[in-house]
């Protein structure tokens, strides 16, 4: 296994399904998580389009009685679906995306390193991870697994079988991304070429870094708080059933005390991404390198303490509530700095509207809208208004979709010509941007209005007052899916028959791009010494 | 001066639904001010990345940019001038905040529970009502529990939200200036039928108030059939449904009904008019439609709207109706 001899491309240096099952080159398990993340982002998806087509009309009377609905027989359903579209998404595509697609494939390179520290550890997290992802494929076949990705108890003590085995999954899933955020880890400290301190590292991966810190810190919380949640349902330990004794809101201090940091596992890699484009495509250093850089940790830092904003009306005291917005708002520093560090990147620079750019320049506008209204939600008495309502729904669809998705998607382009040493098409690109971008704001704008009025969330059913909007949005969604639809053709296309790709098509200084497309079994044919920092355009 | 005309301008703006109480007025003055500071924040960073893209479009390969690596000032600016707007409505939030915490003494208390999915208002006198109702201008506070998993009672128009928590009590208290109905929503995720539990908020004088209560404290009294009338009135099911003679008005009639031997369905089929019928049709008109009245039933259904002795009061009220 990977004797390739110097000069094979990675691609090319073994055949056959097994020698990628087997693989393990660091690349290659990159490609193994892109596929399954693909995969999954297309089950989700679906599962989302539904609920749009489900919202797409108000089936409730003036007296607010529910009758049947529009594609969903009834609630069941309907709150099935939007369990799948919250579970896949969240912990199998956003939380999984970008650190073990582009950490995997490119945080080594980036450093100027042959692998990650440990390559059989990493094929071990993916088959971990497919374990996980099967676990969750087959609760389709069990009774119903209707909670929310949130499984609040004790409704999730409460309901079908399906529970238990979704948590099993997750919780494996988890051990997945704590064994990959362990790798990068010890790959950044141990295995960077002579000369690459950390004050030369790329921001990509300082990102990645500081997530992979989050993912090692926090996810064992949430480990724990599943297996509770199991030995609640099979051995009854009222812990968190009230009918025991137990505190269903502790349940929800345990959960937030993962989940909340893990929003930023979401987002710290997307703002790594980001700033690898905006340089790029302005042809110029970046602004602030040690702000963002240290801003991440910040982040990283401050987002374990910033729980409870999720529970300001679960009975919480008035003081807790009071310290937990404080430190929301303090969350909101690093995010601004890094806002306006990308903003000063583009001044005076030489900008290119490649469609990568124009998915970073997107991500800066949506992640505004989704950064201004996060402050709205950290306001104690505005969330009480806002809490659980569509307007939350919006504001984390604008900072998950707008933010790490449009990250991811530019990403990809960024990064396919050096992942497939082929280029795509240029035009089908920007339309797949058009689209996603345009359909994403139809989509999720009207729902900060409809969340203003008070339509809550988690709803198979709402008054007519909200239908209008509501229609407005479930067009939005089949606007974005042409464009993922695009962005897909575009992809097989350029797969297909896309012109060879040269080792630096965009200029880019950072050491990826210093080795062939696609690059060999080795990463670089002599091991690279750096000298300077990552976006030296002089 | 302008300033507070900005506000009102933006709250004007913000799509909120009426504000019954003077919370909900505060509350909306510092949304509004929120919005009026995010509409400055996206136009400084939407417009000035927008404004760069086209001044700094690159026109040739060659082109040379800056070489900026930071700027000390500028990053402090950046950075202490959001934090201070932060600290602001932080403590204006808290401020606001903490009067919907406290809880006014001598409020009128309603101890209200959740449960898959109805909520139950509960007053001191006794009388147990679907729907709540309260004075104007009065302070109330409403004790929260749930019976089963955890529910949230939302009443948007008074920007209040509280989560019914089982085995335990939480509360919340409003005072609306205004009269009429409100709608009141359960916005935890609670299961099949938790966006059907919703119900009203009525507020009334204090008169009718008390007649309000005086006359629901009877009720229970009233014999079955008595009963089920005004529930049949409540819930308007004589808008569409005739009682007094055949004739048909959006529904089918319900005079002489009960206790039909063989009633024909639109689907053909032929059953008998009895209990299990009735409940049937009431809490899914859909299941078996009478002949002439399908493919779909235009009536709402009642699953989870009707209590058990309410569901049974009016089939012995429509029993009655000979």
């Amino acid at each position: 296994m990977g004797q390739a001899a110097h000069g094979t491309s990675y691609i090319n240096s073994e055949k056959g399904l097994m020698s990628w099952l087997t693989s393990l080159d660091h690349k290659r398990i990159g490609i193994l998580y892109f596929v399954t993340v693909l995969f999954f982002f297309l089950v989700g998806g679906i599962a989302a389009l539904l609920l749009r087509a489900e919202l797409f009309a108000a089936n409730v009377t003036a007296e607010g009685v529910a009758t049947a609905g529009q594609i969903f027989k009834n609630g069941d359903t309907y709150n099935q679906a939007l369990t799948y579209h919250g579970a896949i998404m969240v912990f199998m595509v956003i939380v999984p995306g970008i650190p073990s697609i582009f950490g995997n494939f490119f945080l080594p390179l980036q450093i100027g390193a042959k692998d990650v520290a440990f390559p059989k550890l990493n094929l071990a997290s993916w088959y971990l991870f497919m374990i996980g992802a099967a676990m969750a494929v087959a609760t389709l076949f069990m009774s119903r697994l209707d909670t929310g990705w949130t499984f609040y108890t004790p409704y999730s003590i409460r309901t079908g079988a399906a529970v238990s085995l979704m948590v099993g999954a997750v919780f494996i899933m988890g051990m997945a991304s704590v064994l990959t955020g362990l790798n990068f880890i010890v790959t950044i400290h141990k295995l960077r070429a002579p000369g690459m301190t950390f004050h030369r590292m790329p921001l990509f991966t300082w990102a990645i870094y500081s997530t992979s810190i989050i993912q090692v810190l926090a996810t064992p919380v949430l480990a724990i708080t599943l297996m509770l949640l199991i030995a609640e349902r099979a051995f009854g330990v009222g812990i968190f059933d009230p009918k025991l004794g137990g505190d269903p809101v502790l349940f929800q201090h345990f959960f937030w005390f993962y989940s909340h940091p893990a929003v930023y596992i979401m987002i710290l890699p997307a703002m790594g991404i980001i700033s690898e484009l905006l340089t790029t495509f302005s042809k110029k250093t970046i602004f602030g390198y040690t702000a963002i850089a240290y801003s991440s940790l910040g982040i990283a830092a401050v987002s374990f303490f910033v729980w409870g904003h999720h529970l300001y009306v679960s009975g919480q005291s008035e003081l807790a509530g009071v310290i937990f917005s404080f430190l929301t708002m303090l969350v909101g520093v690093p995010t601004a700095i890094k806002m306006f560090n990308w903003l000063a990147t583009l001044y005076k620079g030489s900008i290119e509207f490649r469609s990568p750019m124009l998915y970073a320049l997107g991500f800066l506008f949506l992640f505004v809208i989704g950064g201004v209204t996060g402050i709205m939600l950290a306001v104690l008495p505005i969330d009480v208004h806002f809490h659980d309502t569509y307007f939350v729904v919006a504001h984390f669809h604008y900072v998950m979709v707008g933010g790490t998705l449009m990250a991811l998607m530019g990403g990809i382009y960024y990064w396919f010509p050096k992942m497939f040493g082929k280029m795509y098409s240029e035009s089908l690109a920007r339309w797949s941007w058009i689209f996603i971008f345009v359909g994403f704001n139809v989509t999720f704008f009207p729902q900060f209005i409809l969340g203003a009025m008070g339509m809550p969330r988690r709803y198979f059913d709402y008054l007519p007052a909200y239908e209008n909007l509501n229609r407005i949005s479930t067009v939005g969604s089949w606007m974005i899916t042409v464009g993922f639809v695009i962005a897909l053709v575009s992809i097989i296309k350029a797969l297909k028959s896309g012109e060879k790709a040269p080792a630096n098509p965009w200029g880019s200084k950072t050491l990826e791009w210093m080795t062939e497309s696609p690059p060999i079994t080795h990463n670089f044919s002599h091991e690279p010494v750096v000298t300077e920092g990552p976006y030296e355009y002089k | 001066m302008w300033f507070l005309a900005l506000i009102r301008q933006a709250n004007a703006e913000t799509f909120m639904p009426t504000q019954a109480t003077e919370i909900a007025t505060s509350i909306d003055n510092l949304y509004g001010f929120l919005v009026a500071a995010s509409f400055i924040s996206c136009a400084i960073l939407i417009g000035g990345m927008v404004y760069f893209a086209i001044k700094y479009k690159r026109q040739s390969a060659n082109d040379k940019t800056a070489y900026i690596t930071h700027d000390t000032r500028l990053e402090i600016l950046w950075s202490v001038v959001p934090l201070i707007i932060f600290l602001v409505v932080f403590a204006w939030g808290w401020v606001i905040y903490h009067d919907m915490r406290q809880m006014p003494k001598n409020a009128l208390e309603i101890h209200v529970t959740g449960k898959q999915w109805a909520w139950m208002v509960e007053y001191k006198n006794g009388v147990k009502s679907p729907i709540i109702v309260v004075p104007v201008n009065r302070d109330v506070k409403i004790i929260l529990t749930a019976d089963d998993v955890i529910h949230s009672l939302y009443i948007p128009s008074f920007r209040v939200k509280q989560d019914a928590i089982p085995g335990t009590y939480t509360a919340l208290w409003f005072n609306s200036k205004k009269l009429g109905e409100f709608h009141v929503f359960c916005t935890e995720f609670c299961g099949t039928q938790h966006s059907g539990m919703m119900t009203k908020l009525r507020v009334v004088t204090q008169e009718e108030f008390d007649k309000w209560l005086v006359e629901e404290s009877e009720v229970s009294l009233l014999p079955m059939a008595q009963r089920g009338a005004k529930i049949f009135q409540t819930r308007a099911c004589a808008s569409c449904h005739n009682v007094n003679n055949d004739v048909v008005k959006v529904g089918p009639s319900l005079y002489k009904a009960f206790g039909q031997a063989s009633h024909e369905l639109d689907s053909g089929e032929v059953v008998q008019f009895d209990e299990n019928y009735l409940r049937e049709s009431i809490l899914n008109s859909n299941a078996k439609l009478a002949k002439g009245f399908g493919p779909r039933s235009a009536m709402p259904a009642f699953q989870g709207q009707l209590s058990e002795t309410e569901l049974t009061a009016l089939i012995e009220y429509i029993k009655s109706l000979k």
